[in-house]
């Protein structure tokens, strides 16, 4: 076996009174493409905070390439792009990444960083001329110039154009089929599926789901059913149905389930009598929250 | 997996501190507002305040002129004023914009960067002190040998070294707003205090009280005596030790400041 890139070990954060982490236990080995995925402020960055070492866990221990993250020789195969960042206005983007290069012992040239980041045309622009997206291209320049074998991408594709985002994530999938590490964090399921072979759910500070995007995804793209009983639902009546999850509270009932239509179909039939029937679209959070605390596997 | 091919660990040091000296210098250069304030600003001084009477001896019978008495005066006011607002405005600046973030992802090890910010800055201070020589040899008719030129170049350039601590300080405690006006606050009326645009005697009595404890007081001494222009008296080496003493207590405020940040930002 190879030393795991990154090790979170019973890793927490908190900020003050905020528990950010909470008992994160995370291992991604060289090669992989892993996608971290949750609402904001789910303790997604957190995670990559405390991997990158820019942050230290108030309990457990983080790891990177099984050194201090803080280690140089760890940050020297590390490329980073991260979400609140900036880079100073009044240098070319030639110069920008011909600097960044230099921190790392074997580099990409230059021009070839700028190349990989679509950025050939603004080359010689000051920083403080690029657009929005343009400046998310700068950064993805900078996390790749160090030739690094790990890619860290927090939130890469926001401020981005639908051309743009399509260039970036080919870019990226690119790197991944060399051999390169990627870890990315993103809330959009369908830019994780696109790129990850291995999807981690994190939602309030915990890892909730460890899995491929096929199985994440089914568990996603689910409806919800909900109404109201006139006397309290006996848990038998919801026994053998394809619910992905189920919550009843007092009078309440919410499912989670991705054949709607079996479902209600089959309460009729067992005689349930609904109220204020409702079935709507599950969003993603709502997903994440009926996932909390059941392992999936694929 | 991964092909993991035999390379070195780690990037050299110094032809990364070329760079980033480098980028650190256009970085500053390329703002006009600090580039032409910092380089150009203490010959001004000297054209308004100096040319004048550039050639009239500094007091009736001296060998020295105004002119050169003066000249000492911005060579120390200009470098200082390099260190202070070079290396405390950019810092501030900086990290309001969260440029430090990104950086503190990489493996640049801090010490590079802060020692390419002070080389940096002391480029652009010896430009300025290059300028105010020109013009006050120029047209000031100074007349300074060869090696009071050198002293005074060297001994500006040995005075500024405490004020890239006070810099380095202040770029951390104030924030990105307030750097400008607090360390104009600061810098400006110390230099007036110090006795560097008007003789102190000339002052009121309670900043002459206070002066001697002023850094660009002592500075002064030591780059009046380069010319041959009389101090305000006591021994030279007293002066040296007070540069000394401000040297470590700015770096002592500027590591704690850092500290301070780190500790806000990253823990």
């Amino acid at each position: 076996m190879s030393t795991p890139v990154v090790e979170l070990a019973h890793a927490s954060k908190s900020y003050g009174e905020v528990q950010a982490l909470q008992d994160v236990n995370l291992t991604i080995e060289p090669g992989e493409v892993v996608a971290m995925l949750g609402p904001n402020g789910a303790g997604k960055t957190t995670s990559i905070s405390l991997m990158l070492g820019m942050r230290r866990p108030t309990k457990g221990d983080a790891k990177l390439f099984g050194l201090h993250p803080r280690d140089r020789r760890a940050r020297s195969r590390v490329g980073v792009m991260l979400q609140e960042s900036g880079v100073p206005g009044m240098l070319k983007v030639r110069e920008m990444v011909e600097l960044f290069g230099s921190y790392y012992p074997s580099p990409l040239p230059a021009a070839e960083a700028i190349r990989m980041a679509g950025l050939e045309e603004k080359a010689g622009s000051l920083v403080k001329d690029l657009s929005g997206g343009q400046r998310q291209r700068l950064y993805l320049a900078l996390a790749v110039c160090g030739n690094p074998d790990v890619l860290f991408l927090d939130e890469p594709t926001v401020g981005m154009d639908v051309e743009g985002r399509r260039m970036f994530l080919q870019e990226i999938a690119g790197l991944a089929s060399k051999g390169r590490t990627v870890i990315l964090t993103t809330h959009y399921l369908e830019e994780a599926d696109q790129l990850a072979r291995r999807v981690v759910v994190v939602n309030h500070g915990r890892i909730i789901a460890d899995a491929t995007p096929a199985s994440i995804k089914a568990r996603v793209a689910g409806k919800r059913v909900s109404f109201a009983t006139a006397e309290l639902l006996d848990p038998r009546q919801l026994e053998g149905l394809p619910l992905n999850s189920e919550n009843v509270e007092d009078r309440r009932v919410r499912l989670l389930t991705n054949e709607p239509e079996a479902v209600l179909r089959e309460l009729f039939r067992r005689g349930v009598a609904m109220q204020d029937l409702e079935v709507s679209g599950a969003d993603l959070e709502e997903a994440f929250v009926a996932m909390t605390h059941e392992e999936v596997t694929g | 997996m991964s092909v993991v091919t035999a390379r070195a660990r780690l990037a050299p040091v110094l032809p990364m501190l070329g760079r980033q000296s480098y980028a650190e210098f256009i970085k500053l250069f390329r703002v006009p507002a600090f580039s032409t304030t910092s380089i150009v600003l203490p010959a001004m001084f000297y054209a308004f305040i100096g040319l004048g009477q550039a050639k009239q001896p500094l007091y009736h019978g001296a060998t020295v002129t105004f002119g050169e008495y003066f000249l000492a005066s911005m060579a120390l006011y200009g470098v200082a004023n390099v260190m202070v607002l070079g290396f405390g405005i950019s810092l501030a600046n900086e990290r309001g914009q969260k440029q430090d973030v990104l950086m503190q992802a990489t493996p640049l090890p801090a010490a590079v960067y802060f020692v390419a910010k002070a080389l940096s800055a002391l480029v652009i201070a010896v430009m300025a002190v290059i300028v105010l020589g020109v013009l006050a040899w120029g047209a000031g008719g100074a007349h300074l040998s060869a090696s009071q030129w050198l002293t005074l170049g060297l001994r500006a350039m040995l005075c500024s070294i405490p004020f890239i601590g006070l810099g380095f300080g202040l770029g951390y405690l104030a924030s990105p707003n307030s750097a400008p006006a607090v360390t104009n606050l600061i810098y400006l009326p110390t230099a007036f205090a110090s006795g560097l645009f008007f003789p102190l005697n000339l002052l009121p009595q309670f900043l002459r009280d206070i002066a001697p404890y002023l850094p660009l007081y002592r500075g002064a001494q030591i780059v009046w005596d380069s010319v041959g222009a009389p101090t305000e008296g006591g021994s030279l080496t007293t002066d040296w030790l007070w540069m000394g003493g401000f040297t470590v207590a700015f770096f002592l405020l500027a590591f704690w400041a850092y500290r301070r940040d780190q500790g806000n930002k990253f823990n």
